[in-house]
């Protein structure tokens, strides 16, 4: 089946097979390998993507469900050479050990960030904990988003009320 | 891990997921959230030839009260749910579950309908809908039937569903004023299902119960309602000894099973414990 979908704002076309997963269409056809594998089961969050603007798990989408949507990974974090505030506070408070979470973390705190500019500790631990990390005990990764916040330019209007 | 080759088609139209449903019965499954489906394809333990994927329809999800109902589109994402100021407002039971289903990741994708469709007697929204006395509406290419989410839930991952059959909307009967609910739920760590969790909402009438509902998650084949704490419960004055004999009814109708999670004798007496403290706070709701 044709996919035709944007990754971090670049046209992508595919031909696949509808059980291809979102992940592996990712990694293994477009070759961005910033999103990992980790559980396989919907547990982890190492695979997050922004699709449409909201982090999900990519090892549990079709990648055909994505035609025609807009997808961020985190190779599409930097802009013109520049760190993204989230990865330049990641770096700067130590929110990774091994960095195999990072990816996910990252980018699930983008997210809360846009709707959020300033959130709380307890909004941050709300917002990632679906992305778990084996190494860093959280804390600083934790420090890091607070870190970031205040450097977001554009404060965003807090989440949709349905 | 991939599933099993499938086809895959995503209509446009309410009209014509039901027309490939009537056509390819039980080969097709309709494909909502994904979150329950997705991994069990992928363990191979769901291998349907046709996923009929119904993200595309536009107008299945949404949150409205209309005339004597609140109405949620089927394919309204739990995250939708989580964040609903009208959930929060008036429907304390929903507004309490929809932040403990799953994870926030997860909670993107997840949908209520999908969830009830699922059957999952672990699942959250099953024993919150049977608290709040809500009806799904259900169509095929030829029929059109609402009935109560009691009906649909029939065993473990099995409902009174046909597989020419889709839910396009939950109905809940509008909360008046003087009612209050709660949803208590133990679990390990965030994204887990539930050990026990418990759904009550009450509705007072001049100081005494007009209705009270009850829903059990996790101790039983499926959501369990627990009938006879609710029929204890209505027409009687609200004192703790009424509470107490219902969380005792509720706990003796629950039929958990050990595992992992705890001993079946741990989750009974959970039951009683959860359905106490969520009576108390659902009545302190009620007297606002
Ligand atoms: C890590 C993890 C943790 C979870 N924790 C919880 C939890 O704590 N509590 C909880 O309740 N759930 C939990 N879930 C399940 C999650 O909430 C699922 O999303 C939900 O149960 C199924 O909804 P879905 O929209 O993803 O449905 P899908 O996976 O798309 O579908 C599930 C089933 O319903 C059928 N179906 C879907 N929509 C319809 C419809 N409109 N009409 C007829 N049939 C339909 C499908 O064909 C399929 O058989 C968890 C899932 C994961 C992966
Ligand atoms: S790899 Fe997708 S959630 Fe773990
Ligand atoms: S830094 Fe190693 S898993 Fe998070």
């Amino acid at each position: 089946m044709e996919i035709a979908l944007r990754v971090n704002g670049q046209e992508r076309t595919g031909d696949i097979e509808p059980r291809r997963l979102l992940i592996h269409f990712i990694r293994g056809d477009l070759g961005l390998t910033g999103s990992h594998v980790g559980c396989d089961t919907t547990s982890c969050g190492a695979c997050t993507v922004l699709l449409d603007g909201s982090p999900v798990k990519s090892c549990t989408l079709f990648a055909v469900q994505a035609n025609g949507s807009e997808i961020k990974t985190v190779e599409g974090l930097m802009q013109d050479g520049e760190l993204d505030p989230i990865q330049a506070a990641f770096k700067e408070e130590h929110g990774l050990q091994c960095g195999f979470c990072t990816p996910g973390m990252m980018l699930t705190a983008a997210e809360l960030l846009d709707r959020n500019p300033s959130p709380s500790e307890d909004d941050i631990r709300w917002a990632l904990s679906g992305n778990i990390c084996r190494c860093t005990g959280y804390v600083n990764i934790v420090k890091a988003v607070q870190a970031a916040a205040p450097a977001k330019s554009e404060p965003v209007a807090t989440g949709s009320e349905a | 891990m991939f599933p099993s080759r499938f086809d895959y088609v995503a209509p446009d139209t309410v009209e014509e997921v039901l027309a490939t449903l009537a056509q390819h019965g039980d080969e097709a499954k309709i494909l909502a959230g994904g979150q329950s489906l997705i991994p069990l394809m992928k363990l191979r333990f769901a291998s349907p030839g046709l996923l009929v994927d119904v993200n595309r329809v536009p107008g299945l999800g949404f949150v409205e009260e209309t005339g004597e109902h609140l109405r949620v589109g089927t394919l309204t994402r739990n995250t939708e749910l989580e964040r609903s100021a009208l959930l929060k407002s008036g429907y304390p039971v929903m507004a309490d579950a929809a932040p403990m289903i799953s994870d926030p990741l997860v909670r993107n994708r997840g949908t209520i309908g999908g969830s009830l469709a699922h059957a999952d007697p672990a699942g959250d929204w099953g024993s919150v809908m049977l608290a709040l006395g809500a009806e799904v509406v259900i169509k095929s290419s030829t029929d059109e039937r609402t009935i109560p989410v009691s009906e649909l839930l029939v065993n473990t991952f099995t409902t009174s569903l046909d597989p020419t059959e889709m839910i396009t909307e939950i109905r809940v009967p509008k909360t008046p004023a003087r009612s209050g609910g709660s949803y208590l739920k133990m679990e390990r760590r965030v994204g887990d299902f539930a050990t026990v969790a418990t759904a009550v909402h009450l509705t007072l009438d001049n100081g005494t119960i007009k209705r009270a509902g009850i829903g059990l998650t996790a101790v039983g084949s499926k959501n369990l309602q627990a009938s006879a704490a609710e029929d204890a419960l209505a027409g009687a004055e609200p004192t703790a000894e009424a509470f107490e004999e219902a969380a005792r009814l509720a706990a003796e109708a629950s039929s958990p099973s050990s595992d992992v999670r705890g001993s079946a004798e741990y989750k009974k007496a959970m039951v009683r414990t959860f359905v106490r403290r969520g009576l108390d706070k659902a009545l302190e709701l009620a007297r606002g």
